[in-house]
């Protein structure tokens, strides 16, 4: 026998692309998860730009408003895939009885969660690029009118989304399938604090504290004050960065504390037998 | 076959663990090794800690005392190190269902950081007999090829230390025959070491170097199969067993 091989370096591409390769496949056949790309976010902006053609000819409705309306639409999906990508591949890994094969694979956890972070940008990508050509063609709303400042609201939302899909793994890590279905639902418990469709000073006092403690409330009136004044308040959008560095540092020592856990109580080795 | 001067590749030293603070210890003070090139199997009744241990041995989980040392690594605390020396197969485990075998395959030659990957996947699967199913996708296998499966992905990285989970337990007399015939070459020709479990003890008999009978989360013998069966005075590994396992049984009741 040879001698020993060399241990996989931590940042070794192979590995990661062996983790997306997988996520690339499994979407090359699937028509649910193809839905899950186009279908959804194509609905979502139908019913959402139908209800702005109607507004637009209410004479006291600003025309900023309407437009404002599917611009939030297409930030929140992002928003919404970024969560979900993260723990759906999780879940899939479960359903599939794989995950005890990358447990002991010469990866760490958190090379599961980079191959994730990556087909999630893929997939977000994919739909939104999708979802802003048809926004443009059937209710000539132009995504891009938001000038460089959208690449900063994409990177924060996207942040938060992989925050957010990360603490959801680790609960149903920790808490098993019965947890699943916060893959689909826990985005919905912040979209009343992330002042999607309306500002944060409409909200009573309570549900305006707390939604200042969530990055996408500073995204989406940056994105209004854009697209009201053409202008950006830089401190909100810091704060989105500032909020999602604090959600994702939450949410990995969460998760690898959950990994330390489970390697002591073997609840992990349950999940999907 | 290993002999005494062959470097030790796994130790365990008194390894407990159980899974509550005042529930029974699943894994009760075991202490073994293996040395390159080794068959060894662990047999045992249904909950003697067979697979708690060799979760233990693969770094799934953390042990209360005790250690185990894989290539002179704790497991415990640097399993990246060594984990691609090493692999593993179950029948509990599976592999994506929408992925065709070369597909998965592939996938995990990628995360071992292996190269040349296609080559290793082509002589992997004319190995397992899978050749005209590697582009049939794991969801339309039957049991026994998805069993085959699973060892060609226990393969992939060419591991020096492998562990099998009931490898051949749904596999035909023929299919299990072959395949223990193909580790036997490895084990041969590469030193590869194995430690496997297993309920059938006429394949334990033909295939292992030594034995290891857990009962009650320890080790209640150890030894070559001819010593074994010369030390207890039975003819064969089966009645052996029935001994040992109904000598535990008839003390629980």
């Amino acid at each position: 026998m040879n001698s020993p091989r060399p241990p996989v370096p931590l940042l070794a591409w192979r590995p990661l692309a062996g983790i997306l390769f997988r996520q690339i496949v499994l979407y090359r056949r699937s028509v649910p998860r193809w839905m899950e790309v186009f279908y959804w976010p194509l609905l979502d902006l139908l019913v959402w730009g139908f209800l702005t053609l109607y507004l637009k000819k209410i004479p006291t409705f600003m025309p900023s408003a309407v437009t404002a309306l599917l611009g939030a639409l297409l930030l929140w999906d992002l928003l919404y895939r970024a969560q979900q990508g993260i723990s759906v591949m999780f879940l899939e890994e479960i359903w599939s009885r794989n995950l005890v094969h990358l447990l002991i694979a010469p990866i760490t956890p958190l090379h599961v969660v980079g191959g994730a972070i990556l087909s999630s940008i893929a997939k977000v990508i994919l739909s939104s690029s999708v979802a802003a050509i048809l926004a443009y063609f059937l209710f000539s709303f132009k995504i891009f009118s938001l000038g460089l400042h959208l690449f900063f609201f994409i990177l924060a939302l996207l942040m938060m989304g992989w925050a957010l899909g990360i603490l959801t793994t680790a609960v149903i890590l920790r808490f098993g399938q019965e947890a699943e279905v916060l893959a689909w639902g826990v985005i919905f418990l912040f979209q009343p604090f992330s002042a999607v469709f309306n500002p944060v000073s409409v909200l009573p006092g309570p549900a305006a504290a707390i939604s200042r403690a969530v990055p996408a409330s500073y995204v989406f009136e940056g994105m209004r004050s854009v697209l009201v004044s053409n202008r950006l308040p830089t401190g909100d959008l810091v704060m989105a960065f500032f909020l999602d560095f604090l959600y994702a540092a939450v949410a990995l020592f969460v998760y690898s504390r959950v990994i330390a856990r489970a390697r002591r109580k073997g609840f992990h080795l349950k999940l999907g037998s | 076959m290993a002999g005494p001067e062959s470097p030790e590749v796994l130790v365990a030293e008194e390894v407990r663990k159980r899974y509550s603070i005042d529930g029974p210890w699943a894994v009760d003070g075991v202490s073994l090794s293996l040395r390159r090139g080794e068959v060894v199997s662990i047999v045992g009744p249904n909950g003697a800690g067979k697979s708690t241990l060799i979760q233990m041995m693969l770094g799934l989980l953390v042990p209360d005392s005790g250690s185990v040392r894989i290539f002179g690594t704790d497991m415990a605390t640097g399993r990246r190190k060594i984990a691609h020396r090493v692999n593993y197969a179950s029948t509990d485990l599976s592999l994506p269902y929408s992925l065709t075998v070369r597909e998965n395959l592939m996938a995990y030659g990628l995360i071992y950081n292996m190269r040349n990957i296609g080559s290793r996947i082509d002589a992997l699967l004319g190995e397992m007999d899978l050749s005209s199913f590697r582009n049939v996708r794991v969801g339309r296998l039957s049991t026994g090829q998805v069993a085959r499966m699973g060892i060609a992905k226990a393969l992939i990285n060419d591991p020096e230390l492998l562990f099998l989970d009931e490898p051949t337990a749904t596999l035909d007399p023929e299919v299990s025959a072959q395949l223990r015939s193909t580790l036997q070459k490895m084990v041969r020709e590469r030193g590869m070491t194995l430690l496997y479990t297993s309920h059938n003890m006429r394949e334990v008999e033909r295939f292992s170097d030594r034995v290891y009978l857990m009962g009650e989360g320890r080790l209640v013998a150890e030894g070559r199969v001819p010593d074994l069966m010369a030390r207890y005075a039975t003819e064969d590994l089966e009645s052996l067993f029935l001994q040992i396992v109904g000598r535990g049984r008839s003390r629980d009741e």
